[in-house]
């Protein structure tokens, strides 16, 4: 058996992509924070696996809202933490 | 001001008996506290070197006064070692992964190693834990054969094994655990996560045990003279005296029985002195039976030093008393009684602006008479901050004495601003600001419309009252917690203040249909509005002019108004016939006129009132409190008009009626058995997914409801809008059409976890009944309603299915209680930053944009960002 699904083609699935450094830097500058204020994603989180993104990346989620339509968010990638 | 510093770390670790004894003071060797003299003893529980609490004595080790000593720490040497209850599990768990022998765990190195790799690929874990190490092994160090170590609540361990087919059994004395503690090398506590530096796991064994200073256990001295000690100290001194006797048995070389027995009772103590709720220990009492209150109780739970001391604040300048209604005032006014207001105040710092103003609050003194009285001060502040108690004796003296610079603490009056609270409090509602207005009488007074948001009644509920002392605590009061400014709830962007029960039957009785009215009635009903003239009469007959009801609520409308909705009595029919609706409920505003329909829940309600909300948007937070002022006294005046009862004669129904119910109850009884026959002939069809079984209950259930819906019908066909209890139902403001059906008609069937009830004996409900009935009374069907009485087996079934009801709503409670508790504390520090971002106080971004959408809820229309509604109606005025 080698059909492995997608989740991002799910459509409760938003949209994720990996931000390039200077992506990074802008979001960081707009914002006025470092790195470790954004919000946090875990490595192994089915979304983050599917566009393949390692800790230490940034990653771009587009969800569609009821109210504002559009609605973007941030997240780092960071390694779960060992219980 | 120095910077604040971001913390790096916080170690957390246990004192070495080394450390314990560094930080003594002195050593502890007496039971005893005081001398006959009142003196403590030397070396006794209360020694001078561990700080003083009695005033005039100095502390031997810091030389300060019983103010200023902070206290110091004693020690107690134990006679033998005992084992803190607060490390079992760990102590447990440390015996479990080392060997017997050795202590080394019972891992090689190499298993040790892989565990560390694995930790890099992120599937092992950073330390290890219980689960690495197998059981029943050989320990690959010292080849020594392990055995199982059994804990036993609360102190207790053993060794376990098996030898010739036989179960044997070896106590380990605390002296022996903490032996094998010692052994454990540094190497292998860092791999199990514990840092040997500041925390050797023998230090979770005690051998010398801290005396708290007197400070955190002080005595006090009763009425008769005589002292009473703390529970601390209570139980220090049963640890020192069987200490001391196990001490004196040991050096007299007492047989090992009974110094197996006083070890015992000396862990005992220990135990208890430091958690007092263990399991499997029965706590140690007070000699009137009281459990003690040891160190773990003292920081445990909602009155601990956590919950109780540190986060729970108590605050001055606050008040709570009864609360009742009085519909009379404002919705942004509370009623104060005059014995709150004399002694609640509001400094008035004095300036050569007020100064006169000052002097007279300060003459006319802290006995205000009678409501009316201008308002006096209690107590004056001088530029030192020394307050100055006022009294008749001295009233004349400190008003000369007045000067800018001074402060005036003058007593509450009309108009003042307070917070009004009511607990729980749930949501931000739950504070509001009002105005407050003198009464006489005990009881803070509200306007009952304002009782939703409060969540409140009067069947007892207490409120609280408190002033604002700052002219910027005032400022942030009236903009941002006044009632006004709280009309709609962020919940759900509606109104949650608006006309509740007899606003809303009232409003209902005046608008609907179409009355007329003569002058002196309807001034009658506007008495008590800001109206200077009338519209125009809508018809005069015989030259005597009339006012239309419609018209007389109009008076109280927004001029520019307009909109159309349906009323809480609309049956959403499927051609809505308007204007000619026979029930009324099409309304429409136009030009701020209502042309047709009636006013009720929908309109101006609570949770729902949609004149409310557009008024609001339209204009504003303070002419929508003014409307439900005018619309909460004009609903009050109509109901008083004809007057408002119910009664137990309005359940009546005609002959007809009950023998119409009669038969329908009949003829589904008849169904039901039917149904039955059918089952127990095996043809019943059953339906996709479920056993005959089960389609024959759903049926029955079907059956059942139906025909409790039909004598619902019956009834109501009887009792129109001259029943009370039907315009309360209709308009929305109390009860329902089934409430009133269950009164007049039929209670129906009562259920269980919405089945029908089948619990009770073995194949029946109750011994009236036969083995194995199936029948409608035989499974909690109440064929009677409230008026008529319920037969007892139906009043038994009644019983069982109100009971889960009951702890649906006590579980309910406590479990969103629990919830709301761990959100506030998740949430507390969430701040809205100016980029409209949510962060956390660390800067961390929560949200990048409030709520995805930037949106004030309250400010949102039911959740829509633009009430589109609203605004086509305002531009079409009505028209389509």
């Amino acid at each position: 058996m080698s059909i492995t699904f997608n989740v991002l083609d799910h459509e409760m699935v938003p949209e994720h992509s990996i931000m390039n450094e200077e992506e990074v830097k802008s979001l960081l500058e707009t914002y006025r924070i470092t790195i470790e204020q954004l919000p946090k994603i875990f490595h192994d989180d089915p979304a983050v696996r599917a566009i393949k993104a390692k800790p230490g990346n940034v990653i771009k989620i587009i969800r569609s809202s009821h109210t504002a339509g559009r609605a973007e968010s941030y997240r780092l990638v960071i390694k779960r933490p060992k219980k | 001001m120095p910077s604040p510093k971001r913390i790096g770390k916080i170690e957390f670790g246990l004192f070495s008996p080394k450390e314990i004894r560094k930080m003594s003071v002195r050593k502890i060797i007496w039971a005893d506290t005081y001398d006959e003299d009142g003196f403590p003893y030397p070396q006794g529980l209360m020694d001078l070197n561990l700080g003083v609490i009695d005033p005039g004595l100095r502390c031997k080790t810091c030389d300060q006064r019983a103010a200023d000593c902070p206290g110091h720490f004693g020690h107690i040497e134990l006679a033998k070692p005992v084992i803190h209850v607060g490390y079992t599990r760990l102590i447990r768990k440390l015996l479990r992964v080392t060997c017997r022998s050795c202590s080394r765990l019972l891992l090689s190195t190499d298993e040790i190693e892989k565990a560390v790799i694995a930790e890099d690929e992120g599937t092992g874990t950073d330390t290890l834990s219980e689960k690495d190490i197998k059981k029943e092994q050989i320990c690959p160090h010292c080849g020594e054969q392990q055995y199982k170590i059994n804990f036993e609540k609360p102190t207790t361990f053993s060794e376990v094994w098996m030898e010739d087919g036989k179960k044997m059994e070896h106590r380990l004395t605390p002296a022996d655990i903490r032996a094998r503690l010692e052994k454990i090398p540094d190497e292998d506590l860092r791999a199990l996560g514990i840092n040997p530096l500041v925390a050797r796991p023998e230090w979770t064994v005690l051998t010398v045990l801290p005396v708290p200073p007197v400070t955190m256990r002080p005595s006090i001295i009763l009425e008769n003279g005589q002292r009473s000690e703390d529970d601390l100290t209570h139980k220090l001194v049963d640890i020192i005296r069987i200490n001391q006797r196990f001490k004196e048995n040991q050096d007299a070389g007492a047989p090992q029985l009974i110094i197996e027995d006083l070890w015992e009772l000396l862990q005992y103590h220990v135990t208890t002195y430091l958690d007092n709720e263990v399991a499997g220990c029965p706590p140690a009492r007070h000699r009137s039976g009281r459990p003690l209150k040891t160190l773990s109780q003292r920081l445990k739970g909602k009155d601990g030093r956590f919950r109780g001391s540190l986060s729970g604040k108590r605050v001055n300048f606050s008040a709570r008393t009864v609360i009742s209604p009085d519909p009379n005032i404002s919705v942004v006014e509370v009623g104060v009684p005059l014995a709150v207001a004399n002694e609640m105040t509001v400094p008035i710092r004095v300036t050569t602006m007020n100064l006169e103003e000052a002097r007279q609050y300060v003459l006319n003194g802290p006995e205000r008479p009678t409501v009316n009285s201008p308002c006096g001060a209690n107590y004056v502040i001088r530029p030192d901050n020394r307050r100055i108690r006022l009294s008749e004796a001295n009233l004349q003296t400190v008003a000369e004495m007045l000067e800018p610079g001074w402060v005036v603490e003058r007593q509450l009056r009309d108009g003042d601003i307070v917070l009004f609270n009511r607990q729980p409090s749930l949501h931000r509602m739950s504070i509001m600001a009002h105005r407050t207005k003198l009464m006489d009488g005990r009881t803070f007074r509200l306007n009952p419309a304002v009782c939703p948001p409060y969540n409140a009644d009067f069947d007892g509920d207490e409120m609280n009252l408190h002033v604002p002392q700052t002219e910027e605590a005032k400022a942030e009061a009236q903009i941002l917690l006044a009632v006004q400014e709280n009309i709609l709830s962020p919940r759900f962007g509606g109104p949650i203040i608006g006309g509740i029960h007899d606003h809303v039957s009232g409003i209902f009785l005046l608008t609907h249909g179409l009355r007329w009215f003569r002058k002196e009635d309807v001034m009658y009903l506007v008495q008590h509005h800001r109206i200077s003239s009338l519209p125009p009469p809508g018809k005069v007959e015989d030259g005597v002019p009339f006012w239309s009801n419609k018209q007389v609520f109009s008076l109280i409308l927004p001029r520019e108004l307009n909109m159309v909705f349906h009323a809480s009595s609309c049956q959403n029919c499927v051609e809505c016939k308007r204007e000619g609706c026979e029930r009324d409920a099409y309304v429409r505003i136009q030009d701020g006129q209502l042309v047709s329909g009636t006013i009720d829940k929908k309109a101006v309600g609570a949770f729902d009132g949609q004149i409310l909300h557009r008024t609001i948007r339209q204009h504003g937070m303070r002419r929508t409190a003014e409307f439900i002022d005018d619309m909460t006294r004009l609903a009050i005046r109509s109901i008083m008009l004809d007057g408002f009862s119910f009664g137990i004669d309005d359940e009546d129904l005609s002959k007809t009626e009950y023998g119409q119910i009669r038969e329908m109850l009949e003829s589904a009884a008849n169904d039901v058995r039917m149904r039955i026959k059918i089952f127990e002939e095996g043809a019943l069809e059953p339906m996709p997914g479920r056993t005959e079984e089960e389609t024959l209950e759903m049926q029955i259930m079907q059956v059942m409801g139906k025909a409790r819906d039909r004598t619902g019908e019956i009834a109501g066909r009887h009792l129109g809008l001259e029943n009370s209890a039907v315009v309360m139902a209709v308009s929305g403001a109390r009860g329902s059409m089934l409430n009133l059906t269950q009164m007049a008609g039929c209670i129906g069937q009562q259920s269980v976890r919405g089945e029908r009830i089948m619990r009770g004996y073995d194949e029946r409900t109750l011994p009236h009944f036969r083995k194995g009935d199936r029948g409608a009374e035989a499974h909690g069907f109440i064929k009677n309603s409230y008026k008529s009485g319920l037969s007892p087996t139906e009043f038994f079934f009644h019983a069982i299915g109100g009971r889960e009801g009951l702890v649906d709503t006590a579980v309910r409670t406590s479990q969103s209680g629990y919830l709301q508790r761990r959100m506030i504390n998740a949430l507390q520090d969430l701040k809205v930053a100016y980029d409209g971002t949510v962060r956390t106080t660390g800067g961390r971004i929560i949200q990048f944009l409030y709520g995805e959408d930037g949106t004030d809820p309250a400010k949102s229309s039911y959740g829509d960002p633009v009430d589109v509604k609203g605004i086509v109606e305002s531009v079409l005025k009505g028209e389509r």
